[in-house]
């Protein structure tokens, strides 16, 4: 079972992602800000990423950086969550190594639909 | 207490705890009582109604209890072995209020069929808190309106 | 599959209701000048975060005026707009209007747009003046129909892989479109050992049979545009048709939302996990004391008797500290209760025309969530007091030598097992005069009586004392300083004012460090045992029968040093059955309420220990003199005094009533 590492300090997001993940049975860990989602990811891996931009204590972008610098988090996809669908948080964010992005707001279904694409 | 407590005999039939008080015999709805408790000293309330004898602690919870026979203002008598305080569940603006009254001895359980029911005649004072009259065999019994007999609205309207 | 996005509503309000207090007290920081960017940028997340929300649980309207602000702020952010006094009060507005949304959408009604509107509008005119953006796009036109071939030619860059992109996806989704004719070319591979794995090698050309269109095709590239040569041959897409122009409307009037977000109200309290944690363990303790003393009660003989108090010793400190920390989980601290000031300072000083200054200090004192709930509109009434008739117009204060800008100050402290607010000005004072003449309109005071200061300042608490309120009042309510008292008395505490003509008033209001536990001593009047709030307690002397005087054949008074107390004679006073104890063989207790001092006339003071608060009122009804009752240790009911209910029953009515008959 796949699992996912979500990150966004909203708690309503990560509820909502979360749960949705879940119902289609992977496996989900959740952080609040990039710090704890780098903690977590220096204990283990993950096959897919999914961050918020905007969090306190360490940006999206800073923790997409971050990730590829460990052995482990090379290869792995790292989905941005973004509300802006100005250039440059996506140019930014392919900069740090980030996959992709996901436009918010978006819905469970899209949601699901954008990690079947990048997990297979 | 009797044991036809499973046994309704029609389908609007209530069921009543009865009690004696100077020789007359009170019954209130069944689904009202809490408990039964032996009589036992009371921490008096200052500046209350004399009926409102005072306080008790049922386990942990503070608990009036009013003597019944001052509140119909019959004459007193000496508590003895047969005293017993009957914890009541009163509704008032939907609160639940437990209060306990004593009665001289608990008497039976009964079931009553609506047609044995008859609202009280107006005799004048005392239909407050008299639900309805009650024939059970050749008796007479009286059925109370806790809520209202005790209720707060009661306290706030007869205090001396 | 569909899922059900209510359940994280609630949640999302929540969530949204602190990040509104939070874009409030922010935005008004900036007002004051600072642009300082970890203010601005903790603004702009929150108004991030509630519109990603909004727009993820499908509410429009809310999402729409976020986006507004969150452009404005994310201009300031850039230091490519300023953050002057106009851009902030219109921000303000925003976060009323936000408020009054969110309200509309939890109770799940449909928005009241009147005045949300005008705010909107002026927000998206705002954007469009002198701003870098565009309002929110439109949705895009769709492109026109596609060709039934598209030729896509894919050669990704050798780093593709460190992006965690793959082709193998890409090539997975053009399969997804229709039918694909793919080739492959190896012309970029080195041999075996050159070869990286790392690297991205191989070439595809990609021939799609679809209906899609060009666009969908590019768009399976979105996200490697920079990564990977992509070459679509098919006919062009048609361009993006742009969005209409918005035609603002000036806003007519603020829209006023209650002061201050709600918190507390909502029936659920956030708390730390460590306080969950250390409940839990505790709660582990005592389960094993329990099936320790299980255990002994099975098999006990005398000789087991020491187990038995070690045990019990043992299940009084386990039940202490459970006890303790459940509290603890019900302490919030104040600062929640003060969070609405600064906004409603703003507000109403704006209004007043007077320029007054808040600060706020010890908002991380702790107290019971209850009382935080209930002690937000008696703090209310005070401040706005202090600012109607406190603080002066700047014009008064500087012909007086004192700053223009007056300043109101919200301060809390823990002293002595219980928690101290004050609430002060640097305002002209009570008028002490206008105090007087009013009491003896009342007759609450006599022409001539001479009445010490504090006595006098505290008559401003009496029913119906109250100047009414003219200026407009937020909350919608008339109260006055005697609801004030009683809603604080409601909690358990007291309330005290000093005032120094010309310099300024405090208000000093005290309450329990919880409503449940009381430190208290015991003591027999008339053969019973109550409990006295051990606060309220200042000494206790044995009576000095000499000392006792009347004045005017009625009050008896007791000289105690310098100091003449007011007797009271809780005996008299609730009926007591029973003979009075002659004078010298009682003790006078000292008590203080309410800013008064009296004598009470009691048996004799048994122990001291704390003492679990029981209603009355549960299953009785309030009892003046008593606020409330407690089990001892015995079993036995002991009545606890309200020592300002006991002083209230015998200084205040004139002749203390006759003993009731048994």
């Amino acid at each position: 079972m796949p699992s996912i590492l979500t990150v966004d300090d909203s708690a309503s997001m990560r509820q909502l992602v979360g749960f949705t993940l879940k119902s289609a049975g992977y496996d989900v860990v959740e952080a609040a800000d990039g710090q704890e989602a780098l903690s977590v990811a220096r204990t283990r891996g993950v096959q897919l990423v999914l961050t918020d931009v905007n969090m306190p204590n360490m940006d999206g972008i800073s923790l997409t950086r971050e990730l590829r610098a460990l052995p482990t988090y090379k290869f792995t996809p790292i989905l941005l969550l973004t509300t802006e669908s100005a250039p440059e948080k996506k140019l930014q964010g392919k900069a740090a190594g980030a996959t992709g992005w996901l436009v918010k707001p978006f819905n469970p279904e899209q949601l699901l639909a954008t990690v079947k694409k990048v997990l297979g | 207490m009797n044991g036809s407590a499973m046994d309704l005999q029609a389908a609007d039939a209530a069921q009543f705890l009865t009690f004696l008080l100077d020789g007359e015999e009170y019954g209130v709805d069944i689904l009202r009582v809490q408990e039964l408790k032996a009589w036992d000293s009371v921490t008096p309330l200052p500046n209350t109604p004399a009926w409102v004898l005072g306080v008790i602690n049922l386990r942990g919870l503070i608990v009036p209890i009013v003597d019944l026979r001052k509140r119909f203002g019959l004459r007193e008598v000496a508590y003895g072995a047969t005293t017993v305080v009957v914890v009541l569940k009163l509704e008032a603006g939907g609160r639940t209020r437990i209060v306990g009254v004593v009665v001289d001895a608990v008497s039976d359980v009964y079931n009553v069929g609506a047609a044995d029911r008859k609202a009280p005649p107006d005799v004048g004072g005392t239909n407050a808190f008299v639900r309805e009259l009650a024939t059970v065999g050749d008796k007479m019994v009286i059925l109370l309106d806790i809520d209202a007999l005790l209720g707060e609205a009661a306290d706030a309207a007869t205090t001396h | 599959m569909s899922i059900d996005l209510s359940m994280f509503h609630r949640t999302f309000f929540e969530e949204s209701g602190e990040g509104l207090s939070l874009m409030e007290s922010g935005l008004l920081g900036l007002r004051d000048g600072a642009e300082d960017a970890d203010t601005v940028n903790a603004v702009f997340r929150a108004a991030h975060s509630i519109k990603g929300g909004a727009g993820t649980f499908g509410f429009t309207a809310i999402a729409q005026l976020t986006h507004s602000m969150e452009t404005l702020l994310d201009e300031v952010r850039s230091q490519a707009r300023r953050a002057d006094g106009e851009l902030v009060d219109l921000l303000l507005f925003g976060v009323d209007a936000l408020g009054s949304l969110l309200r509309s959408a939890e109770r799940g009604e449909a928005p009241d747009m009147t005045e949300v509107d005008p705010i909107r509008q002026a927000l998206e005119a705002m954007v469009q003046q002198g701003g870098s953006r565009p309002p929110l796009p439109a949705e895009p036109v769709p492109a026109a129909p596609a060709a039934a071939r598209i030729v896509v030619d894919i050669a990704p860059h050798p780093e593709l892989f460190a992006s965690g992109n793959d082709p193998y996806r890409l090539l997975r989704e053009l399969e997804a479109l229709g039918r694909c004719d793919t080739e492959v070319f190896t012309d970029r591979l080195p041999g075996f050992h050159e070869m990286d794995p790392e690297v991205a090698y191989l070439r595809w050309r990609v021939v799609v049979h679809t209906g899609a269109s060009e666009r969908d095709v590019a768009d399976v590239f979105e996200w490697v545009t920079d990564q990977c040569d992509v070459q679509i041959t098919a006919t062009p897409a048609t361009p993006v048709a742009g969005p209409a122009a918005a035609e603002p409307a000036a806003i007519a009037k603020p829209v006023r939302a209650a002061a201050g977000t709600d918190h507390g109200q909502a029936g659920s309290i956030r708390v730390k996990t460590e306080k969950i944690d250390a409940l839990i363990n505790l709660v582990g303790e005592l389960v094993i004391t329990q099936s320790m003393l299980g255990e002994l009660g099975q098999h006990f003989d005398m000789t087991r008797l020491e187990a038995l108090r070690e045990g019990l010793a043992q299940l009084e400190r386990n039940t202490r500290e459970l006890q303790e920390n459940v509290i603890g989980i019900r302490m919030v601290p104040v600062g929640l209760a003060f969070s609405r000031f600064p906004r409603m300072v703003h507000d109403v000083s704006r209004q007043l025309k007077k320029d007054v200054q808040l600060t706020l200090s010890g908002e991380q004192t702790e107290l019971d969530k209850t009382v935080i709930e209930r002690i937000g509109d008696p703090l209310v009434h005070l401040v706005r007091n202090a600012l109607d008739h406190g603080i002066e117009s700047p014009e008064v204060r500087s012909a007086q030598g004192k700053p223009a800008q007056g300043r109101v100050a919200l301060n809390a402290f823990h002293r002595g097992g219980e928690i101290f607010i004050e609430v002060s000005d640097d305002g002209n004072g009570l008028d002490k005069a206008r105090i007087r003449r009013k009491a003896e309109a009342r007759g609450l005071v006599a022409a001539g009586e001479p009445v010490a200061d504090e006595r006098l300042y505290d008559l401003i608490f009496e029913p119906g004392f109250s100047t009414a309120d003219t200026v407009s009042d937020l909350s919608g309510r008339g109260v006055g300083m005697d609801v004030v008292r009683s809603n604080i008395k409601e909690l358990g505490g007291t309330v005290g004012v000093r005032t120094r003509p010309g310099l300024g008033t405090t208000f000093t209001i005290r309450l329990p460090l919880t409503l449940a536990i009381l430190d208290g001593q015991l003591l027999r009047i008339a053969g019973q045992t109550f409990v006295a709030p051990l606060v309220s307690m200042v000494e206790t002397v044995r009576v000095n029968p000499a000392m006792v005087g009347r004045v005017a054949g009625q009050a008896e008074l007791y000289r105690l040093r310098d100091e003449y107390l007011p007797v009271l004679r809780p005996q008299r006073l609730f009926g007591l059955p029973g003979r009075e104890a002659p004078l010298h063989e009682s003790l006078l207790m000292v008590v203080e309420a309410d800013g008064r001092r009296a004598g009470m006339l009691v048996d004799e003071l048994t122990a001291q220990q704390q003492v679990v608060i029981k209603s009355l009122e549960t299953n009785f009804r309030p009892v003046p003199g008593l606020s409330g009752a407690t089990i001892l240790g015995d079993g036995t009911v002991a009545l606890i005094l309200d020592v300002a209910g006991v002083m209230g029953l015998g200084l205040d009515r004139g002749e203390p009533p006759v003993a009731a008959a048994a």
